[in-house]
């Protein structure tokens, strides 16, 4: 318990822009080590945005900007002159909609981070994958069948070769944008499952829309809200058994009973 | 319910323009029928094998073929693809992923004018530019010719193709650390494969029949192949020169390679219909 | 396995609750031993300990409570929770009688007692008895044992009545150990209680199994 409570990422006074548009205004808190950190508030709020910040993917959409410090492990990821490729390898991301590259077997989805990444320890490839597809509890479902089309798969089957696909690169970090809104309730908390399994291991930050989902699966929860202006900001930040029991915020209780939002 | 007149209006309406949506469909496939049909009833009683592996005789003599038009129509597509292909599919490339600003925006206006200049301006164009400095004909410069058509077709259809590749899969190999060009060509451009391989292919189709810009470039040549500086035999060329020529044995000798010009377009129609089902699949 | 951290989590829970129940027998037991030795330390002692049986209780439900807000149990799961908040209520609420009989230990002081405890500490062990067997039918969701146990109530009910006559009788024979037999009658009466309260744990175990709330042998004090 002792070393997870370390700090992992810290986010101190986070703006983001799209155009002139902001998206998110003053975000400051703490990522803990190997816990499961749960993203919620309405749509619009920035929540996306927020993560995207955290492997520098925001600025991959044109007319964007980010302001303020995010530090992984201590390192300033905007300081100048250090590369986003590398924070990506450090910090992985899940989408929301299973995305496998459809040109690709399974095996090559998995191995793709390694290969066009220029990573490739051809001895160990086949090692790797095995590895990251049982850390994705979905190697005994394709162990015959990695010369497979990725799209071949069940919506479940490809989000879990999706996560393969990430940690195949071993990273820290593991964003997960809504990771289980295109699957249905089984699957999802199966992958639930799975998420407690990873966070022996990963850092791992899941925005959600579902307020049972973030319960159900986080350590820590943040609360992002937004104002008349649609600027996303942090209302209310800490463990999620707190959040969903006795909120400090009101407008955290109207959100999670339901009551507006 | 029936007897309600703004519902009877409308049924009419309704079958009036249905009636109007067949007919239009029958003329544009009548037409099709029609020219596709006239050629092949025409030109397959001259067309035999001796149309493809002789040369053409002298005037009178019956028989001969036109073994070194259709072996110059390969060459100038073949130096078309060179010249064409990869400045095409690289352009395409640029457009879609890096075309968002104000270069982006007048690479695309120049290549629609470019798709829009009429094909015998382009010959006309590459004359000046290549063929007077070369001070000859030559079939390089009627690859250049053909090349310079198939350029916008291919680097539009490449940006539109890749423009469909979902973001996520640009995004999802970005989030793994795989740099930009990268993403770009193993992950972008193989997704995009299937319609830059039908853009591409259709091009070809195209450019195969073009006859007008080869008249100042590639001008034709009775005898075989003789070198990338001199002229060349071209299929079109041959079969303007026989159309409008008072000849009967020529006539019949033109409709055979409009025969074999046709039979081109639809076999590489064929083939991207098959390619893209396998590939889809 | 789906669900691994709620069945971890219940079972964590219900582990807390048996470790809970474990207290509370002790404490009966030990207020029962105090009272026959007259140990006026070891009654401090449990009055002192009945807090951190409190705090023991109100540890558990804020879990359950927070198993539900996070976990949304539903089912044969909710039901599960829903019980054992009622059952700690109930133990705490027993852990309360124990307390009291140390505290009547302490009235009494070190003045003789009247008669020597036979049924008394009888009471007391076929409760804690009953208390262990119906916190163990819990664990298995075994509604035939739940339904016997509360049957059972019934002779502690008749050890109650015993005792009450012969405290009366003697009573009667010697008005001057009015107050000491009084204090013996509360001692049984609390037993009594803790035995009715068993017999709520027991309803809890067949509404965990089977979703029916059914009111077991209703005692009749």
């Amino acid at each position: 318990m002792e070393d997870g409570q370390d700090a992992k990422i810290v986010v101190d006074g986070l703006n983001a822009w799209y155009g002139s548009v902001q998206a998110l205004r003053d975000v400051s808190l703490t990522i803990l080590d190997r816990k499961v950190t749960a993203v919620i508030g309405p749509s619009g709020c920035g929540k996306s945005t927020f993560i995207r910040c955290l492997n520098r993917m925001h600025e991959v959409a044109p007319h964007t900007r980010v302001q303020g410090k995010v530090t992984l492990d201590g390192q300033d990821i905007y300081a100048p002159g250090v590369d986003p490729v590398t924070i990506r390898r450090r910090v992985g991301m899940v989408f929301q909609r299973p995305n496998p590259f459809p040109t690709m077997s399974i095996f090559d989805n998995v191995a793709a981070g390694l290969k066009l990444g220029g990573l490739a320890p051809k001895a160990y490839l086949a090692d790797i994958v095995e590895k990251a597809l049982r850390q994705a509890a979905l190697w005994d479902e394709v162990k015959y069948m990695l010369k497979r089309n990725g799209t071949a798969l069940s919506g479940g089957q490809q989000q879990r070769l999706c996560i393969a696909r990430a940690l195949a690169v071993e990273p820290e970090v593991l964003l997960m944008d809504e990771p289980c809104s295109a699957l249905d309730p089984i699957t999802t908390l199966a992958i639930e499952e799975l998420l407690q399994e990873l966070s022996r291991e990963y850092t791992i930050i899941i925005v959600t829309h579902n307020m049972q989902q973030a319960a159900r699966v986080s350590d820590k929860a943040a609360f992002l809200f937004m104002g008349e202006d649609r600027t996303g900001f942090l209302v209310e930040y800490g463990d999620t058994k707190e959040i969903f029991t006795n909120p400090k915020d009101p407008r955290t209780e109207g959100y999670i009973t339901g009551r507006f939002g | 319910m029936n007897n309600r007149p703004s519902y009877l209006r409308r049924k009419i309406t309704n079958y009036t323009m249905m009636g109007l949506c067949g007919l239009a469909t029958v003329i544009a496939i009548g037409v099709l029928l029609l020219v596709v049909g006239y050629t092949l009833a025409n030109g397959i009683s001259f067309f035999n094998l001796e149309f493809v592996t002789q040369t053409a005789r002298p005037l009178g003599e019956p028989g001969g073929g036109m073994r070194n038009e259709i072996l110059g129509t390969m060459v100038l597509v073949g130096l078309a693809t060179l010249f064409g292909l990869p400045v095409s599919l690289l352009a395409g490339a640029y457009l879609s992923e890096f075309g968002g600003g104000r270069v982006g925006t007048a690479v695309r206006l120049v290549a629609d004018v470019l798709a829009g200049v009429p094909s015998v301006v382009i010959g006309i164009f590459v004359y000046v530019l290549v063929v007077v400095p070369m001070g000859t004909f030559s079939a390089l410069s009627g690859g250049i010719a053909l090349a310079i058509i198939m350029l916008p077709v291919i680097a539009r259809t490449t940006e539109e193709m890749m423009k469909l590749v979902p973001t996520t899969h640009r995004e999802a190999a970005l989030a793994l650390g795989i740099r930009r060009w990268r993403t770009i060509v193993s992950v972008v451009m193989p997704g995009a494969l299937v319609g830059i391989v039908t853009g591409s292919m259709l091009a070809l189709a195209r450019i195969a029949g073009e006859t007008a810009p080869l008249i100042f470039t590639a001008l034709g040549n009775r005898f075989g192949f003789s070198g990338l500086n001199q002229p060349i035999a071209a299929l079109p060329i041959q079969i303007w020169r026989y159309a409008v020529s008072p000849y009967n044995t020529w006539h019949e000798q033109a409709w055979a390679a409009s025969f074999l010009l046709v039979m081109l377009v639809l076999i590489i129609s064929v083939l991207v219909r098959w390619f893209t089902s396998r590939l889809n699949h | 396995m789906t669900r691994a951290l709620l069945e971890k989590q219940l079972q964590e829970i219900q582990d807390e609750v048996l470790e809970l129940g474990g207290m509370v027998e002790r404490a009966i037991l030990g207020s029962i031993e105090t009272l026959k030795k007259q140990d006026l330390e070891m009654a401090q002692l449990i009055i002192t300990e009945d807090v951190a049986i409190n705090q023991k209780r109100f540890h558990i439900e804020e879990r359950c409570i927070q198993l539900m807000a996070t976990q949304q149990p539903v089912a044969s799961d909710l039901r599960q929770i829903v019980a054992m908040i009622h059952i700690i209520v109930d133990l705490e609420r027993m852990a309360d009688h124990a307390e009291g009989i140390a505290k009547i230990t302490l009235l009494i002081g070190k003045e003789p007692l009247i008669k020597p405890l036979i049924d008394i500490p009888r009471m007391a062990q076929k409760g804690v008895e009953m208390l262990r067997r119906s916190l163990e039918a819990f664990t298995q969701r075994n509604v035939e044992a739940a339904k016997g146990i509360s049957e059972e109530d019934d002779e502690v009910d008749a050890l109650y009545d015993q005792v009450y006559r012969e405290l009366l009788v003697l009573m009667l024979q010697d008005p001057r150990i009015i107050q000491r037999a009084t204090y013996l009658i509360w001692v049984a009466h609390n037993l009594e209680r803790i035995a009715d309260r068993v017999t709520n744990i027991c309803e809890r175990v067949v509404f965990t199994a089977t979703g029916h709330m059914v009111e077991m042998n209703v005692s009749k004090y």
